[in-house]
């Protein structure tokens, strides 16, 4: 990969996340393929592409949840120190994963428990991480609640009487309480009408600049890729095939097939 | 062990054969070197159903011997149908002497108490399970579960009882009340009511846990720490009562409403039959000196 922003950052700062060669195959087939990237604290970085382009396979390899079949994710966690995210013991990588990470699902039903209230929802990291006051969780709870826009009336409702852009933005609170400084976010406005969609856009673009929290988001939706991305990923077939700053791979695209994606976008 | 001649003819003594003997023990012993884990038995079929104690079964069928004295008892009681026919079911396959009395036991199964009177370092009570997966409620697949239990990532224990307080006010699990075992491992008591929990704390009696559908052995060894999940500001309580036991007037044992008319009439007594019977005795002895 030709990109390198290495040479334009001062000082000694090393990269959040730092990968090389990363692939994941399917047997024969191609998930994703020799994708490589640095990404630095407070970056946004856009991934995007048609289905099937691979986005959701990058997304699952990167954030630890599928082991991939080549390459290496380096992470420089809060302590400063530098670790091979697949080389650490299982129960360390999951240590990292709940204190550092945080993962925004598609859909809400597979980051939220349906069952427990919103407040549990919010309050089950915290527990995790040996909270056991029930006082102190709720107002965490509730406060998170608050930033996230949801009444804190709502604190002991389920998630499924919520709205999808409720559960979505419930989601969100959920990573966020215990201060992850990487989120994860797998098309985040999916399935939500735009009015909510620009809301909860709103909210992010807030809540990351306020927190400094880089953020890798798949989108196959370009108006939320430059809404929210610094940097941009075009993936087809497995491959990075441009990736630069947002701006400029949307308006001057190089490879074919960005440009087809950008002119195939409706202009309102 | 021999087969021997005093139990029913075509049988083994205690019913299982040997290797299956054999093959529980180990488990039994894995269970009590590490305390609370769940350790998977080949658990045979029994001339029982499921739910009515395959499991504590097969481990009192294990470890009973002919010198053995055997106390079975159901919800407390020593005369219920679970009870009784268990017990009469090792008089006949294992010809033990058995007993009410808990202090003349060495072993006693149990179905969902533990007996008021304080077990002895020479006894071993043996539990029926139905659920041995504590983590089951919040987390259905058996892979996680392990792995859960194999990382100690037991959150989602305190998302359980977080849930209780926000919508009751107070933790309303009163039975099968999570414990942590010496600090290590999250276990499922048995369907016990909580107010039994304190007891299982440092027991000098060996606890061993069978569960028959779901094929686990676990176990406590003696003096073993048993602490109740709770919360700081919601601290682990056990069930009180208004009322003592109609029968012997204890106040500090286990009661069972019962329901004596249709006009609401009701009454309380001690879930532990032994325990209200021995102070009823000794009540009557005093009266009549």
């Amino acid at each position: 990969m030709p990109f390198d922003q290495n040479t334009a950052t001062p000082g000694d700062e090393r990269p959040l996340l730092r990968v090389a060669g990363l692939a994941r195959h399917y047997g024969d087939r191609i998930g994703c393929t020799d994708v490589s990237f640095d990404l630095w604290p407070g970056e946004v970085l856009g991934i995007v592409g048609e289905s099937g382009s691979g986005k959701t396979t990058l997304l699952n390899t990167l954030s630890a949840r599928l082991d991939p079949t080549a390459g290496r994710i380096e992470y420089q966690t809060r302590d400063g120190e530098v670790v091979d995210v697949y080389g650490l013991s299982e129960p360390r990588r999951r240590m990292l994963v709940r204190t550092e990470w945080g993962i925004v699902h598609q859909n809400p039903r597979d980051g939220l428990r349906m069952a427990v209230s919103a407040g549990a929802n919010i309050g089950e990291r915290l527990m995790a991480l040996g909270a056991r006051h029930y006082g102190g969780i709720r107002d965490q709870a509730i406060d998170w609640m608050g930033r996230v826009e949801i009444k804190e009336e709502r604190v002991d409702d389920l998630p499924r009487t919520f709205s999808g852009g409720m559960q979505q933005r419930l989601q969100i609170a959920r990573n966020l309480v215990t201060g992850p400084r990487l989120m994860f976010m797998d098309e985040p406005t999916g399935g939500l009408d735009v009015s909510v969609q620009a809301r909860l856009l709103d909210l992010l673009r807030t809540l990351v600049g306020e927190m400094g929290l880089s953020v890798i988001l798949v989108t196959h939706d370009l108006a939320v890729a430059r809404l929210l991305a610094h940097r941009l990923m075009v993936m087809k077939d497995g491959r990075v095939v441009e990736h630069g700053l947002t701006d400029q791979v949307l308006d001057d695209p190089h490879h074919p097939y960005t440009q087809l994606l950008v002119s195939s976008v409706l202009q309102v | 062990m021999r087969p021997s001649d005093d139990t029913l003819a075509g049988y083994n003594f205690a019913y299982l054969d040997e290797q299956t003997k054999r093959m529980i023990r180990r488990a039994i012993l894995k269970a009590v070197a590490i305390p609370g884990y769940q350790v998977p038995f080949a658990g045979r079929e029994m001339p029982l159903p499921y739910g009515w104690g395959t499991g504590g079964i097969q481990v009192t069928a294990s470890i009973i011997g002919p010198d053995d004295t055997l106390k079975v008892i159901d919800q407390g009681a020593d005369d219920t149908t679970n009870a009784v026919s268990i017990r009469r079911f090792f008089a006949t396959v294992a010809d033990v002497a058995t007993t009410e009395k808990t202090t003349e036991a060495t072993v006693i199964q149990t179905r969902h108490r533990i007996p008021e009177k304080p077990l002895t370092e020479d006894q071993i009570l043996v539990y029926q399970v139905p659920i041995p997966e504590p983590l089951r409620w919040m987390e259905a697949r058996e892979t996680e579960t392990r792995k859960m239990h194999a990382l100690e990532d037991y959150g989602v224990m305190h998302v359980k009882l977080y849930e209780d307080i926000a919508h009751l006010g107070r933790i309303a699990t009163s039975y099968d009340y999570p414990v942590k075992v010496n600090g290590r491992y999250v276990m499922a008591p048995s369907p016990i009511p909580k107010f039994d929990n304190p007891k299982m704390d440092r027991m000098p009696a060996l606890q061993l846990f069978g569960a028959g559908r779901e094929k686990r052995i676990y176990a406590v060894p003696p003096y073993t720490r048993v602490d109740s999940l709770d919360f700081e500001d919601h601290p682990f309580e056990v069930q009180t009562w208004d009322h003592a036991c109609a029968l012997c007037g204890s106040t500090e044992s286990y009661l069972d409403e019962v329901v004596i008319d249709d006009q609401g009439g009701r009454m309380y007594v001690c879930s532990d039959t032994d325990f209200c019977g021995d102070r009823q005795a000794a009540q009557a002895q005093e009266a009549a000196e």
